[in-house]
């Protein structure tokens, strides 16, 4: 069983960063109410699904983003949903919303509003730049927030323009970042009777984080020095991506010793030469040219398996660039039970990334497959000991639907 | 008001930037976390790769690694490393060798004092020193110990030193993300898997924390960071687990296939070599937001053609989309066009680089930034502040960047409860000390 399955969490999260954070809580045993708009979380439309055909029960980021969590499709707009959202609310140990600032007051379920009937009930609001401030109300995206907050600047290289990470990598760490705030806040709750109203947003969970911005922001701070993207032709010693004989790989010469250099390349010749050793040595480029001419034909007759293998024998930092499908049949990452396999009822039997970090006292595990819409209302409702004739009437009045 | 975690200790021997990351949050948040350093050895990417720097080393190093106060790294440079400085707030700093006997009897009297002890070394470096989980277990049964292998402790890569960007290539971010059109060696190393991890490893001690309430046990934690970096990535794994699809490089386009979306450019202020470049990314999340891009563009011709008014033929027809909204951007201010879109509803933001960011108007008003003296009376300098608003509970900076050995008094008379004299000993057996003897 989880660590926190003695938690009930009210979910009023859509989209990736939200949901990433409640998927968090739920996947470690909270009792996750996720509450959904009529139509749904708009993250079901997003892919990828099978065949490419869009059917909301079965997007992929949704089916992977929404792990033991129960759906209720609740109008929040309607009058019959306030007796829904008190009933709620009294049962929560924690509640989490990323509407836009302001929304959850012109619902009528505000921070104020809680916090009169809850003291002791923390809110964590997750939006894009925050609850106040001149850019509170700005539209963003993974694009334009990664832009604003994070390391974007100095990624790509100085003739072209900057460039961003994968699919949404700033939105999940946002996502674990809130979790990690969720959390404190129950602390609070619980042990000094203390409900927060946690203020956290994606664009200064990207000013704040620890990345190469932050290093360049400091060290500019320090000495009054930039740091620009590279220009593609820059070279240090073994620093950077390299082709292979079959694909690229990543070294760095950071803290470099080149004792272990020469034990992965089999202690040649041309490395022989004290010269190499000379503090600064790694970050002229000249050497980098003369170090390229023999190390480049060295890369091309090994394959980055074959490469990485002898780098770890020889404890030199490397890294091979594996591609999706290498690293779903790699047999470290499967022989760890890494890997999850989860049964939807219109997904059949899928295959997800598993757990963040395991807790053998109290572990992850999946217990129920991503929800379909409105699968729980009536066996939530009833939790909350709403009659039959209530929640048909609750149905009847378009506040609630039911699957 | 008591802080969240007030009342916890955690031990600190954790290097580069998730394991730091991680009890730095755990710092912000009210932990005493005490950074255990061994005066006689230097733990290389924790203050930096060498006890001394030469001045003129450092000026031919990257700012990341050369950039110290006023360009003079200094008789003591690792107290204020530019990569790694920003991780040392809301921290205490004391050192001991724990590699001697009578560090390590030291180093078990504080264990017996502290709730948590967090590490991210290479997987053999702790059993080197003897710092295991039954070790800390048998003097303290709850302790909860966290650890952040790169590849975790078991499977053949076990053994594999790896800083974030190596891992980021092994969990197939790099070969995936950067420009669709150029190969991946134009790919810059970043350390996104540091971040993700670290705020992962401070849940994982605070769920920990809250299973000990319970039961009081404490457990093992370990975060192999190359598993917990699948997450970014998901969208890409879901696409192969599904379809057998394996993820083309998307430049700065949509994974959810809005169009446009991309980075444009803006007024250059200067050369890209020096800072100089201005961009603007936008993102046309719907058709009504492309209504107001072309309503900000003023209606040029190109935009009203037809198919151009749904998403399926915008992507159709991105490249020549993002060419004719860059020869537009490339007159106008960043800034100013931001707040032009913006005020339209457009999604867009300024590419702000890192010494912008603290001047803009929103992180100043936020308060996102604020002066730090450091060590020796070094500063102000503007540092980051932690992340975390919450309404009753103000989470501050309560220390500054710490240095080498700052809190060697308090730690071994209070925590651990050395007598004045047994001090004195352990000073002149070189455990106490604020400088590095290497």
């Amino acid at each position: 069983m989880g660590p926190i399955a003695d938690l009930k969490v009210l979910d009023f999260t859509h989209y990736i960063a939200g949901p990433y954070a409640t998927k968090l809580l739920a996947d470690f045993g909270a009792d996750v109410i996720k509450v959904e708009r009529p139509g749904g979380d708009p993250a079901r439309l997003l892919g990828p699904f099978p065949g490419d055909a869009c059917d909301p029960e079965k997007s992929g980021t949704f089916f992977y983003l929404n792990t033991n969590k129960r759906s209720l499709v609740l109008d929040l707009k309607k009058p019959g949903a306030a007796p829904v959202v008190e009933r709620l609310v009294t049962q929560a140990d924690l509640v989490v919303e990323n509407f836009s600032p302001g929304t959850l007051e012109r619902l009528g379920f505000g921070w104020e509003w809680l916090h009169e009937r809850r003291p002791d009930l923390p809110l964590v609001s997750l939006s894009n730049f925050g609850q106040d401030g001149p850019y509170r109300d700005h539209a963003g995206t993974e694009l334009t927030l990664f832009a604003y907050g994070g390391e974007m600047y100095t990624m790509g290289i100085e003739e072209r323009e900057p460039v961003k990470m994968f699919g949404t990598a700033a939105l999940v760490q946002t996502g674990a970042v809130a979790a990690t705030a969720a959390m404190a806040a129950i602390f609070t709750s619980k042990l000094q009777g203390r409900g927060e109203h946690v203020d956290l947003s994606i664009a200064e969970a990207q000013v704040l984080s620890v990345d190469r911005r932050h290093v360049g922001q400091i060290s500019f701070e320090f000495s009054g020095r930039k740091s620009p993207r590279p220009p593609r032709d820059a070279r240090a010693v073994l620093s950077g991506v390299h082709p292979c004989a079959d694909g690229y790989v990543e070294f760095s010469g950071a803290g470099l010793r080149t004792d272990r250099l020469r034990e992965m390349l089999g202690n040649p010749e041309w490395f022989a030469d004290p010269k190499w050793d000379q503090p600064g040595a790694f970050i002229n480029p000249a050497l980098a040219e003369e170090f390229e001419a023999s190390f480049y034909p060295w890369l091309y007759e090994h394959t980055k398996y074959e490469i990485w293998e002898r780098a770890r024998g020889a404890r030199v930092l490397c890294g091979p660039l594996f591609t999706i499908d290498e690293l779903v049949s790699d047999s470290h990452f499967r022989d760890r039970g890494f890997w999850e396999r989860v049964s939807h009822p219109r997904l059949g039997e899928q295959t997800i990334p598993g757990r963040p970090f395991t807790l053998p006292d109290s572990p992850w595990e999946i217990r129920r497959p991503a929800p379909l819409l409105g699968e729980h209302s009536r066996e939530v409702l009833e939790g909350l000991a709403f009659g039959r004739d209530e929640i048909e009437a609750l149905v009847a009045a378009g506040a609630v639907e039911v699957s | 008001m008591p802080l969240p975690l007030e009342g916890i200790r955690v031990l600190d021997f954790c290097v580069v930037w998730a394991g730091p990351l991680a009890t730095m949050l755990l710092g912000d948040l009210g932990a005493e976390v005490i950074k255990v350093e061994n005066p006689n050895q230097m733990q290389p990417m924790t203050r930096g790769t060498m006890a001394r720097i030469p001045k003129e080393l450092a000026a031919a190093l990257p700012p990341a690694a050369g950039g110290f106060p006023e360009g003079d790294p200094g008789e003591k440079p690792f107290n204020y490393h530019p990569t790694f400085v920003s991780v040392f707030r809301n921290k205490k700093s004391v050192t001991m060798d724990f590699r001697t006997p009578e560090g390590r009897e030291l180093l078990g009297r504080l264990v017996a004092q502290s709730d948590v002890l967090a590490e991210n070394n290479a997987t053999e470096t702790m059993e080197g020193l003897g710092i295991t989980y039954d070790w800390l277990r048998s003097i303290r049964p709850d302790i909860i110990m966290l650890r952040i292998p790169a590849y975790g402790s078991t499977g053949p890569y076990n053994q594999a030193r790896a800083l974030g960007v190596h891992l980021e290539s092994v969990m197939g971010h790099t070969a995936i993300r950067g420009y669709s059109d150029l190969d991946p060696t134009t790919s810059t190393p970043i350390f996104s898997g540091d971040y993700l991890a670290g705020a992962q490893a401070a849940f994982s001690v605070l769920l920990a924390l809250w299973q000990r309430r319970k039961t009081g046990r404490g457990q093992l934690i370990e975060l192999a960071q190359a598993e917990t970096a699948s997450a970014m990535l998901f969208q890409g794994f879901m696409d192969y687990l599904m379809n057998q699809r394996v993820p083309e490089r998307l430049g700065n386009r949509s994974i959810s296939g809005c169009a446009p979306a991309g980075v444009y450019p803006c007024l250059p202020e200067g050369p890209a070599s020096e800072c100089g470049d201005r961009w603007i990314a936008i993102e046309v999340v719907d058709d009504r937001a492309w209504a107001a891009l072309v309503g900000v563009m003023g209606s040029p011709a190109w935009a009203l053609e037809e198919d151009l008014a749904t998403v399926e033929g915008r992507r159709t027809r991105h490249d020549f989309l993002d060419e004719q909204i860059g020869d537009w951007t490339k007159d106008f201010e960043d800034y100013d066009l931001f707040h032009r879109l913006q005020e339209a509803g457009v999604a867009s933001a300024p590419v702000v680089n890192s010494y912008r960011i603290m001047d803009d108007e929103h992180v100043r008003a936020r308060g996102l930034y604020e002066p730090q003296i450091l060590a020796d009376g070094v500063g102000p300098y503007r540092f980051t502040t932690p992340v975390f608003r919450f309404s009753e509970t103000p989470i501050t900076v309560r220390q500054p960047p710490v240095a080498l050995g700052e809190h060697n008094e308090y730690v071994y008379r209070e925590v651990i409860g050395v007598s004045e004299e047994e001090f004195e000993r352990y000073r002149s057996l070189g455990h106490v000390a604020t400088d590095f003897r290497v």
